[in-house]
């Protein structure tokens, strides 16, 4: 039995359904991400695990315990907001400290406590600061060592950093995982930012619509998406449209060329309407050991991003995006150019739609 | 922009002319009670006569009464609206006006009539009730400037976001109220109480209709039957009025300095 269950969760807003059959387990100690763009519904669902929303319908377990009719104060869960929510009026210790006093607990329990999370948090020096006086980093890291002081079962963050500047952003991410990972406690992290759902996260639900479209590892996720709608939203991905040519033989048209496709096309039938994904590093311009397609094409279009050169090159009815290494003893393609793209026939994602 | 604060000063004289020289007169005139010299012997017999204490006492702790009332009311009422009924607002505070547009006249007359000693509940029968009646009078009076201050207090926080964040951590609502609301709207709180007590101490009409031994009654009997002594009663309520409001101003500036950017 999963340490969180959500199965069959259902949220409606008066007419519109916001969350619709959601089922997800999540192991003791598991860090999982909710990826989806604005408006998906990643906040409704995780203010239903966290109390603050009611679901239409579904259950909603921890450690077995059905908690759906649990008030948010009893649910002993740790809660990050996108704004902070410090308590402005209470000092960085004060705040560690709010829960812990909320619970009745000893003096010098609650001291020893809010010493040992704010040296978690790398800030023991600013315990009497305001939160005014503080860098939003600073406030979220605060606002961190509050939720977890309590030694809450479930950790939920709502797009914790999307507040705060680029760098910051990563340094971050990476200590609030290292935290979570030192404390063992299982997490659910809201986001938008597929970056930061793929550095971080044990697993990610893709969402999108108020559907679930896809949970699995970022590997999976990335390389092996289930959904159009996941290719497009995870990674910068090709999208080509083709037409069965060969079923058996898994072959696809696109343009005036069959192309071999390796995954299978199910029960598709010759002549009918699919989509291929293809990540941009999967294709070459040299042949790589391996790689079982070779397709003639010309460049169209050369981006120098620094460590890597983007180029999109057209096969004829499509193009392609693919991702070079910059090499400073070969010098980039140019507009124009004819050149073989090489690619593995296993790399094609035919997409459901 | 020479023309501009050419103009700016002239309003400026004028405006000061127009309010400081009437205070000024009265000023003058209260320490004038004794032939050809100044004095504060108008201010001696006034602060000396039992009645003043007695009336100032009242109101004093009428006053005191009636911001606790008003707080209990208005802090709860002003957040659950801005959590819970964001559309309501508009119309909570349109009947938080009312009390600027209804004579206190006409508002106390309705209390006489629906709490006299042959009503359903007859607060008027004793004087505690009256106090309470009264009570709930200036309550109402003050209902306004209180409830706009503690509004604009809870403007300046996240209340929906710091009661959840609350919650999350195991707490209930009172102690959401005393230890993260409240706590942040004080200072609005204290502009909201100190108008009261300006309100309260100086009201005349709800007092002398209920009949309460009050400071704005016997200002009107003194005014009606001294020379000397209302100037100084008027200096005296003037400056009572004015360090409210300095109070105000001080609370606002402390806590520029020791919560906020
Ligand atoms: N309290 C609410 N009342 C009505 N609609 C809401 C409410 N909260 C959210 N919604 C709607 O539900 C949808 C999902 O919102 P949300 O869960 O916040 O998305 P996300 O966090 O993925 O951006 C949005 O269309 C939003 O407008
Ligand atoms: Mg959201």
């Amino acid at each position: 039995m999963a340490f969180l269950e959500l199965s069959g969760v259902r949220k409606d807003f008066e007419l519109v359904r916001v969350v619709r059959d959601f089922n997800l387990d999540v192991e003791r100690g598991e860090f999982i991400s909710f990826l989806g763009p604005s408006g998906c519904g990643k906040t409704t669902t995780l203010r239903m695990v966290a109390g603050f929303e009611t679901p239409t319908a579904g259950e909603i377990r921890i450690a077995g315990r059905d908690v759906v009719g649990l008030k948010p104060n009893q649910r002993n869960i740790g809660m990050v907001f996108q704004s902070y929510a410090l308590f402005p009026n209470m000092t960085v210790a004060q705040n560690v400290a709010f829960g812990l006093k909320v619970a009745g607990k000893p003096r010098a329990e609650i001291d020893a406590r809010v010493a040992q999370m704010l040296g978690i948090i790398k800030l023991p020096q600013l315990a009497d600061r305001y939160p005014f006086q503080l860098s939003g980093g600073q406030q979220q890291r605060v606002a961190l060592a509050r939720a977890l002081a309590v030694q809450p079962q479930v950790l939920l963050l709502d797009e914790p950093l999307s507040a705060l500047d680029a760098k910051i952003r990563v340094s971050l991410r990476e200590e609030i995982r290292a935290i979570q990972k030192a404390l063992g406690i299982t997490t659910i992290y809201v986001t938008h930012d597929q970056e930061e759902a793929l550095s971080m996260s044990d697993r990610i639900v893709v969402m999108h619509e108020g559907r679930v479209d896809q949970i699995g590892t970022p590997f999976e996720i990335y390389n092996t998406p289930a959904t159009s709608f996941v290719a497009s939203f995870v990674g910068t991905l090709n999208r080509i449209e083709g037409i069965i040519a060969d079923p058996s033989a898994g072959t696809v048209r696109v343009g005036a060329r069959d192309v071999a496709v390796a995954s299978p096309l199910g029960a598709r039938r010759a002549g009918e309407q699919v989509s291929l994904a293809l990540r941009p590093e999967a294709v070459t311009l040299a042949p790589r050991p391996g790689q079982d397609v070779a397709i003639e094409a010309r460049i169209v279009e050369v981006a120098f991003l620094g460590s890597v050169i983007r180029v999109r090159a057209d096969i004829g009815g499509a193009t392609i995006t693919l991702d070079t290494f910059n090499s400073p003893a070969s010098p980039p393609p140019r507009i124009g150019d004819a050149v073989t793209l090489h690619l593995s026939s296993s790399d094609w994602v035919v997409l459901a739609d | 922009m020479k023309r501009r604060s050419l103009w700016s000063w002239i309003v400026l004289v004028l405006a000061i002319l127009y309010f400081g020289l009437p205070l000024l007169g009265t000023v003058d005139f209260s320490m004038k009670m004794r032939r050809g010299v100044y004095s504060l012997d108008a201010y001696w017999a006034v602060l000396g006569d039992p009645r003043f204490q007695a009336t100032f006492l009242y109101s004093v702790v009428m006053a005191c009464m009636t911001i606790v009332v008003g707080v209990l009311l208005v802090v709860p009422t002003a957040y659950w609206v801005r959590l819970k009924l964001p559309r309501w607002r508009p119309v909570i505070e349109f009947i938080t006006m009312l009390p600027l547009v209804i004579p206190a006249i006409v508002i106390v007359f309705g209390y006489i009539r629906l709490y006299n000693t042959s009503s359903w509940l007859p607060l008027t029968g004793s004087a505690l009730g009256t106090d309470a009646l009264l009570t709930l009078g200036y309550t109402t009076l003050a209902l306004p400037y209180m409830y706009r201050a503690v509004d604009t207090g809870l403007r300046t926080i996240d209340v929906a976001t710091l009661t959840e964040a609350a919650e999350s951590l195991g707490a209930g609502w009172i102690t959401v109220m005393w230890r993260v609301i409240l706590p942040n709207v004080l200072v609005a709180v204290l502009s909201g109480a100190f108008l009261t007590f300006a309100i309260v101490i100086g009201e005349f009409t709800m007092a002398a209709l209920l009949n309460r031994p009050a400071f704005g009654p016997y200002l009107q009997l003194v005014g009606a039957n001294r020379a000397y002594e209302p100037a100084a009663l008027a200096v005296i309520a003037f400056a009572i009025t004015w360090i409210c409001m300095g109070l105000i101003q001080l609370v606002t500036r402390l806590q520029k300095h020791t919560m906020r950017v």
